[in-house]
């Protein structure tokens, strides 16, 4: 195949922001929305199409494209195997949700919003399918600057605070990636990802280039105790930045560790596999009870996405089979899930402009439709069976309990805080008295909601209940992966 | 046949409540009707089963495949399923229709059936299921519904409280039965019934460590799994949800606080018996907790006011006395015991709604009384009720319990006498507190003084016809199923659903074991009649005396108050202390504010270095100056 599917993908976005920054800004600003809403519902169509044509019987990069950018250096090198398709193909799914999010939500400057979005998706969409460092160090960090203005434009209150320790934290993780990038430039003579599989790293070098990696992925996860970031940034973020930076940002980390840390530094992995579970068990625990703890509802569910991403370092690192689907699986769950939290979120806070629990109670009454959805998220967000979050976080352990009884057990007690917390946030939100005189007035969800919500539901249950076509899509992958880690790890 | 059991009520749940508007009672109807129909089905497959021994496994479609782990959707019939089928939908349809008439003045009624039938639907699922991830969604599933179905009233602040406290004692209790499946996993390599119980012989004598500890596994298995049972059946230690769940309306107790879920974790072990059967500790450990719930449920029972209450701890105690046979190996009797208390137990929930519906939602037994010539079909239903559940010679109750004592007779062991004891004992208490409720609220005088005897009335047709089957039901049941379900011939029967290592004799038990419990039973009536009804004085005297131990009992042995300071507000307090002091005080605080305010120090300091006094910069170049002539000089 010689049409270059994937620099498609990367670029269309990024084009259809030049056509909006040229169109003209009426009042009602449908002109941007509906140029936005087709290109990204237009690259959403593609990328199910790259997904349907992907063959899942090889692990081997599919699609690749390779030209020489700077030379003999740094190769523009893109691929795509079972395991990326799958978050290029969330990607590209959240983002029409995003824009049509912002038709509620954002009422000032939506133009430069809605250009701000889609290089964003073409950032997040490069990531995962650059198969250079360089080029994947380009897009994971450019990812953050409109991430960065979304937050300090359109943000809260306290937006300009939030969004410069967003900053601060991601920017100084990823300094250290950088210099190990060069470290390996200079160890292998090339930073074409597939070359280093081969090559076969120095094992003296692989702690110090693993940690580097870490630096910068522990941040982006975020693992304890680098997650401070991440409940002030949902905070002040507007809806659809939330969703964006849970559904496909905090992926991007995981995705780096299995692309990677694995594949590059194995024994480097094995020797750290403690470190991971440590601290992925501490943020399952401790996030779980700190989140229990809120009154705010997005920074609730900002804590209980640190906790569900425990989970996900938790699977990476077993390297079984269980362990790993899982955490692919969870990510993907997690991307739906938190999406449809903050979603519905959004929708309150656009009516009432609070995001305070105390404020809400008994929305039951008011907005039947809205709290029969959003409990059906909360339950998929407590990992109930049937639901896309029960399968993640069950394979997650079934993994971890073949390498840790501890970290297992401990971290299957971490489901029990989630039902707690997430309960308990139902019910003080949606159920009880209705003792806010506001509450009567507001109305139930409207169509364009309904269209993002509703969507959302059938994936995480129709996944739920027939996971097959994700999980056939990354086994064989995920076989190669763990085949090739052993394998390096027999060569010593 | 066997997909349209399962699939009918999910059926009903979905399209009952997207269709409510459709016609006034078209969710009710349509809900009811296919819960009727599967109710029908099931007979069919339990007939063919007993009679032409047809029994399957169908296959839906994958579920999950990850390397070993691999579950399926499917529908396993056997004998120990099919019975359950009868039972679950059985008194799923009657609790139906009962509610038709219950609940016919909430607005919310599509709801409440839409969450019944999806409750009948996961519960199938649970019983049907080949493998321990199905019988996990099942398990979650019917545990969702019970949170849904405690807070249905959602406006009810302690409703909302019993129903989360519901579902997350119940996630305690599947914390160990997913560690148990962990276990079974890691071990047996499948999570298949079929599988892991035939490679179970092959690890009869696997050890492992486990936390410094060396255990046997399947024991570990066991216990694992125990303690999901033990969630789920509000056994001693995680029954605090279930007399809170009385919380919800009335067909909800009946139908899942009652016969159904609660007697899941029953059908857990009974279905695991291949792996208890290898697991002489974890077997002992069962009839423990179980011997020790049912005592302890049956002292709450007798000083709760609360119709509901007392209902709900004599629930809790009957399924102690279900796991006590389970664990010295009478499985079948437990299975037969679930059998026929569904249909009691469901009757005297049913009627006692009846009686609160009477009572313009009245639940407290002082506050009734004298009504048993108005509302004399109730009456005579709930004696039905009471008499079956006491164990009153040849009603259904009878049959059950007497066998359960029998067996831990003729079990021959330490644990086994035990269990006789208690077993006659827990019957005896079991029969003064039934009574109790029964002729407070039926006889003496009317004590009500919101509303006027007169204000008292007869429930529907279609709230009594349900109870006229149930209580066929408790007078039969027993009776009739006694030789399919534990007689000489039952092995024939169960065959493949229950294991054996050692089969207990069928052997003849002396004629005083036969006959202490009926005549305990019948000589509790007209004492408590006395006591409770002639002669007041002498309780409120014996209540006065020992005070301590009246409170104690009233509140539950304190258990509820235990665990909120253990466990609720520690988890709160603990949780302030990582986000106050954690996460804002050291790491925010150490961490990018700290370097934020040390780069504005450092600038700060830095700025007033630049006084632009030329003086000032000529001092510091002088001093530079001189410490590196002075280093040049000493080199």
């Amino acid at each position: 195949m010689n049409f270059p599917i994937l620099s498609t993908l990367i670029f269309l976005p990024l084009l259809s922001s030049f056509f909006i920054f040229l169109s003209k800004d009426k009042k009602n600003n449908f002109g941007p929305i509906y140029i936005s809403l087709f290109s990204s519902i237009a690259t959403f169509l593609l990328s199910l199409f790259l997904w349907y044509s992907l063959d899942i019987n090889t692990a081997d990069f599919q699609f690749v494209e390779e030209k020489s950018w700077i030379n003999d250096f740094i190769k523009f090198k893109l691929g795509v195997d079972g395991i990326s398709i799958l978050f290029i193909v969330l990607t590209t799914f959240i983002t029409p949700i995003c824009i049509i999010s912002c038709i509620n939500s954002v009422k000032n400057r939506v133009k430069e919003f809605l250009i701000a979005i889609l290089i964003l998706e073409t950032f997040m969409i490069g990531v995962f399918c650059s198969l250079d460092l360089i080029i994947f160090y380009l897009f994971f960090e450019a990812g953050l600057i409109p991430m960065f203005l979304i937050i300090g434009v359109w943000g809260g209150s306290r937006r300009v605070y939030s969004a410069f320790k967003f900053f601060l934290f991601t920017l100084l993780g990823s300094v250290l990636m950088l210099v190990a990038i060069i470290a390996i430039y200079w160890i292998t003579g090339t930073t074409d990802v597939t070359e280093i599989y081969n090559i076969k790293i120095p094992q003296e070098y692989q702690n110090l280039l693993w940690l580097a990696f870490l630096s910068s992925f522990a941040v982006k996860m975020p693992m304890w105790p680098v997650h401070t970031w991440l409940p002030d940034a949902h905070v002040e973020a507007p809806t659809a930045g939330s969703v964006i930076l849970a559904a496909i940002l905090l992926k991007m980390a995981g995705y780096g560790f299995l692309r990677f840390s694995i594949p590059m530094f194995p024994f480097a992995s094995e020797f750290f596999t403690p470190l991971i579970y440590s601290l992925s068990i501490i943020a399952i625990i401790y996030t779980s009870l700190v989140a229990l703890m809120q009154d705010d509802m997005k920074k609730l569910i900002a804590y209980s996405s640190v906790a569900h991403m425990g989970y996900v370092t938790l699977g990476i690192f077993t390297f079984t089979k269980q362990g790993i689907e899982g955490s692919i699986f969870q990510m993907i769950s997690h991307g739906l899930i938190s999406a449809a939290l903050f979603l519905c979120v959004g929708v309150v806070y656009d009516r009432l402009h609070s995001r305070l629990i105390s404020t809400y109670g008994g929305l039951v009454n008011y907005l039947p439709k809205y709290s029969f959805l959003f409990l059906v998220f909360a339950l998929a967000a407590l990992g109930l069976p049937g639901t896309t979050g029960f399968l993640g976080e069950f394979l997650v352990l079934t993994g971890t309990f073949q390498k840790s009884y501890l970290a297992a057990l401990l971290g299957t007690f971490g489901v029990v805080l989630g039902a707690a917390y997430m309960l308990w946030l139902s019910k003080r939100v949606i159920f009880g008295v209705t003792t806010n005189p506001e509450i009567k007035t507001l109305s139930d969800v409207n169509k364009s909601e309904i269209i993002m919500l509703v969507s959302l539901a059938f994936l995480i249950i129709f996944f739920g209940f027939y996971p097959v076509p994700l999980m056939e899509t990354f086994g064989v992958s995920v076989n190669s992966l763990i085949d090739n880690y052993q394998l390096a790890l027999n060569s010593r | 046949m066997e997909y349209a059991i399962i699939l009918l009520p999910l059926i009903g749940s979905i399209f009952g409540y997207l269709f409510k508007s459709f016609y006034k009672f078209f969710s009710e109807i349509f809900t009811s009707l296919l819960v009727i129909i599967s109710a029908i089905l099931s007979l069919v497959v339990f007939w063919n089963g007993i009679e032409k021994n047809i029994y399957g496994n169908y296959k839906i479609i994958e579920w999950i495949s990850s390397g070993n782990f691999v579950a399926n959707w499917s529908i396993n019939i056997d004998p120990l399923s099919s019975v359950m089928l009868v039972v679950v939908t059985f008194v799923s349809a009657l609790v139906h229709v009962y509610s038709i008439g219950y609940m016919s003045h909430d607005p919310h009624k599509p709801r409440f059936m839409s969450y019944l039938s999806l409750f009948t639907f996961s519960m199938l699922v649970l019983v049907v299921s080949d493998n321990f991830l199905q019988l996990f969604f099942g398990w979650e599933g019917v545990g969702l519904c019970s949170y849904l179905l405690i807070g249905f009233w959602y406006k009810k602040e302690t409703a909302n409280n019993a129903a989360i406290k519901a579902f997350i004692v119940n996630r305690i209790g599947d914390f160990g039965l997913a560690i148990g499946i962990f276990l079974i996993f890691f071990f047996f390599g499948t999570i298949n019934f079929q599988e892991v119980f035939q490679a179970v012989p092959q690890f009869y004598e696997e050890k492992l460590l486990f936390f410094g500890f060396e255990a046997n596994l399947i024991t570990l298995i066991c216990l694992f799994l125990f303690i999901g049972a033990m969630g789920k059946s509000a056994q001693f230690l995680l029954h605090t949800w279930l007399p809170d769940a009385m919380e919800g309306p009335t067909p909800v107790s009946a139908l899942i606080h009652a016969a159904t879920m609660v007697t899941a974790g029953v059908f857990l072990v009974v279905r695991c018996s291949p792996l208890f059967e290898y697991s002489q500790v974890a077997l002992n450990l069962v009839s423990i907790v179980g011997m020790i719930t049912a005592i302890f449920a049956a002292s709450v029972a007798l000083v709760q006011n609360d119709i509901k209450k007392i209902i709900a701890y004599s629930t809790c105690s009957q399924l102690g006395y279900m796991f006590f046979a389970a664990g010295i190996g009478a499985y079948h009797v437990a299975v037969f015991h679930l059998f026929t208390h569904a249909f009691f137990k469901a009757l005297l929930f049913l009627g006692s709604g009846s009686v609160i519906h009477a009572f313009k939602d009245e639940q407290d037994i002082r506050n009734m009384g004298g009504v048993r010539k108005k509302l004399p079909f109730t009456y005579f239903l709930m004696l039905i009720g009471t008499l079956a559940l006491t164990g009153f010679p040849f009603l259904s109750g009878f049959y059950s319990k007497d066998a359960i004592i029998e067996f831990a007779y003729l079990s021959n062991s330490l644990l086994g006498n035990c269990a006789v004891i208690i077993g006659i004992f827990t019957a005896f208490l079991t029969s003064i507190y039934s009574w109790r409720l029964f002729f407070k609220t039926f006889h003496g005088s009317y004590n009500n003084t919101k509303i006027d005897i007169s204000e008292t009335h007869e429930s529907p047709l279609v709230m009594l016809i349900p109870l006229f089957f149930l209580a066929v039901g408790s007078i039969f049941a027993g009776f009739l199923f006694k030789e399919v379900f534990i007689g000489h011939h039952s092995n024939d029967f169960w065959r493949t659903s229950i294991f054996f290592i050692n089969e207990i004799k069928h052997d003849y038990v002396p004629l005083w074991l036969l006959l202490i419990t009926p005549v305990v039973v019948v000589i509790s009536i007209p004492l408590s009649f006395y006591y409770y009804i002639s002669n007041t004085k002498f309780i409120d005297n014996l209540k006065n005396k020992s005070l301590p131990l009246y409170k104690f009992l009233l509140n539950k042995w304190y258990i509820d108050e235990l665990y909120d300071f253990l466990f609720v507000n520690s988890a709160k307090k603990i949780g302030s202390f990582f986000w106050k002091r954690g996460d804002v005080g050291t790491i925010d605080r150490f961490g990018p504010d700290g370097i934020s305010k040390l780069i504005k120090i450092i600038s700060n300091k830095a700025g007033r270095l630049q006084t632009g006094f030329i003086y000032d910069y000529a001092f510091v170049m002088l001093i530079g100056l001189s410490i590196l002539l002075t280093y040049l000089i000493l080199n």
